[in-house]
């Protein structure tokens, strides 16, 4: 693994030029009156790796399932590649190159490392509904399987069962994973949560790599992940957005200092 | 890092194994009815493709259906109708009674496969005694009666089956054909994509995987195997009955798949041969059968909760499940 891992400090200058591939506007979501999201605008630009932080309860996790449809907005207009996604059910926002991972690390855990990422493989190349095909025809995958895992460092724990591995490379197969989509836009729910400082590195490593062609959205809590690595951070507070910009502006913010870094104050 | 060379060899070692295991059992099939009475052993084998073919769905998929009676029964009605009152020879009669339950399945499956756990079993279970209530109604099935007295025919207008041993290596055929196309489906392309689901339903959304569609797709197929294994048992016994289309016998083939251990190849079958020998055993004692059923099940579920294959592959390590 040689996880570019020597975080690298300022990220280049935010370039409002580039294409937005994932918007929201007005994105609400209610749950029997209660108002877990109001009103959020968000704009995902290609190339770019943007922050979605703020207190627990703010509604982070909430606005991943409403952007990759595992809940239905109450309201709002959501956009991908210039498309309306806003009533499209999720395997299909899938397919069209919108991937997501999970808070809890998301695994097949009874599959090998391999097979993990063979299933992700299996839809794009038209391996999936087969049920008169020996399971060998799979084989035809592993090569493209095994470079995915290559990019991760997984290679070598190819025949291990998925959930013997440890937290932090479970992390890391369920990027391999993701990545056998090619996705266009790649949520990723707090990718570095629980992790050890050494994953965090090449974790952080392996993020940065993936966002030279594609957008990068990200709920992370680790504000110096966040400060080394994100073009752009939106702060959410109680379902609302509270300030949006670079980690600059954003840290310079008097109500986000007082919402959510007022302690971490220096 | 593990010596991956001695993993190998060790998976081929098994390999080697399950197909010495496999000869065995198939010879052991064929020689079976000059040892013993071919009738139990046929009722044997139906029963054991209906438990193989609903682990299909609770072992490969992680669906639990309470009402698998309706194929079981339904396509044991259809097939015993279309051979006794319309002449059809037995190989139509038992597709008829396939394609009638694989269609029976894609209406109970389309409804309850939007739901999950409980409310996916009571949708099934409910679904069922529906079904129960149109046998006892529908004039085709003779209400409390059944059909009874279904010939048995000649299998393609040549092989006469009223020979015990015709009908037995038929069944016996249809028994391994069945046992065949379940393994064939669970390890397939197919079966990898249900396996994931069974893992992880949401990470298999995610990574584009119509979910409801692939469970549909094994509900008409666990349902058609039933069929199977319903219309063969009406040609065997040579009748239909409302017995079968019970949600007694929805929940006797959950048990048969408990006990014999769920999500292994052969363990429901083991579980069916045992509910069987039992059911016969003791149907000539006048000790009551629900009872022994009911003592063995909780006996396996607090001793053994593999199920007797599942314990046993347990502790052989390197085993393929």
């Amino acid at each position: 693994m040689t996880a570019a891992a020597a975080v690298t400090a300022a990220p280049e200058k935010t370039d409002a030029e580039a294409r937005v591939v994932l918007s929201a506007r007005g994105l609400r979501k209610e749950f029997a009156g209660f108002v877990a999201v109001g009103g959020v605008d968000l704009d995902v630009r290609h190339g770019k790796i943007h922050a979605l932080i703020g207190p627990n309860g703010a509604g982070k996790t909430t606005v991943f399932n409403l952007l990759t449809k595992f809940l239905p907005p109450t309201g709002g207009r959501i956009e991908l590649l210039g498309q309306d996604i806003t009533r499209t059910p999720p395997a299909k926002v899938a397919r069209m190159g919108l991937v997501r991972s999970f808070q809890i690390s998301a695994i097949f855990p009874h599959l090998s490392v391999l097979d993990n990422v063979r299933v992700a493989l299996q839809r794009p190349n038209g391996l999936a509904t087969q049920f008169w095909r020996p399971a060998g025809a799979l084989d035809a995958l592993t090569p493209h399987a095994l470079e995915l895992l290559e990019t991760v460092g997984l290679a070598e724990a190819r025949h291990r069962q998925a959930g013997d591995l440890s937290y932090g490379r479970k992390r890391v197969l369920e990027i391999a994973t993701t990545l056998a989509l090619d996705p266009k836009v790649l949520l990723l729910d707090e990718p570095m949560a629980g992790m050890g400082h050494e994953d965090v590195a090449v974790v952080a490593g392996i993020i940065r790599s993936l966002a030279a062609d594609r957008a990068i959205l990200m709920v992370e809590h680790n504000l110096d992940v966040v400060s080394e690595l994100c073009d752009w951070i939106t702060v959410l507070q109680a379902g609302k957005i509270l300030a949006a910009g670079d980690y600059a502006t954003v840290s310079t913010d008097e109500r986000v200092r007082v919402a959510y870094m007022g302690t971490e104050d220096e | 890092m593990t010596d991956l060379g001695a993993t190998a060899r060790q998976a081929s070692a098994t390999a080697r194994l399950e197909w010495l295991l496999v000869g065995l059992g198939v010879a052991g099939l064929l020689a079976a009815p000059f040892f013993l009475y071919p009738i139990f052993l046929m009722k044997i084998m139906c029963f054991a493709l209906f438990a193989c073919a609903f682990n299909l769905l609770l072992g490969y998929t992680g669906l639990l259906s309470f009402g698998h009676a309706a194929f079981f029964g339904g396509a044991a009605y259809f097939c015993a109708h279309a051979v006794k009152d319309w002449g059809w020879t037995p190989e139509a009669g038992i597709l008829l009674g396939t394609v009638g339950a694989a269609l029976l399945g894609l209406v109970m499956g389309f409804f309850a496969i939007r739901r999950q756990g409980i409310y996916f079993a009571m949708i099934t279970l409910a679904l069922a005694q529906m079904f129960f209530f149109f046998c006892v109604q529908a004039p085709f099935t003779r209400g409390e009666d059944g059909i009874q007295g279904v010939p048995r025919g000649h299998l393609f207008g040549l092989v006469d089956l009223s020979q015990p041993l015709n009908i037995y290596y038929t069944v016996a055929a249809i028994f391994l054909i069945g046992l065949f196309a379940i393994w064939r489906i669970v390890n397939s392309p197919f079966g990898m994509i249900l396996r994931s689901i069974r893992e992880n339903e949401n990470r298999a959304v995610s990574l584009g995987y119509s979910v409801a569609n692939y469970k549909l797709a094994a509900f008409v197929m666990s349902a058609a195997l039933a069929g199977l294994a319903g219309a063969t048992k009406a040609i065997v016994f040579q009748f239909a009955t409302l017995t079968d289309v019970t949600w007694q016998m929805s929940g006797e083939v959950i048990l048969m798949t408990l006990l014999g251990g769920i999500g292994t190849m052969i363990g429901p079958a083991v579980g069916a041969t045992l509910v069987v020998t039992l059911q016969n055993t003791l149907a000539t004692s006048g000790f009551p059968v629900t009872i022994a059923t009911g003592l063995i099940f909780m006996i396996c579920v607090l001793l053994f909760r593999r199920g007797i294959v599942g314990e046993i592959y347990a502790k052989l390590p390197g085993i393929k499940k």
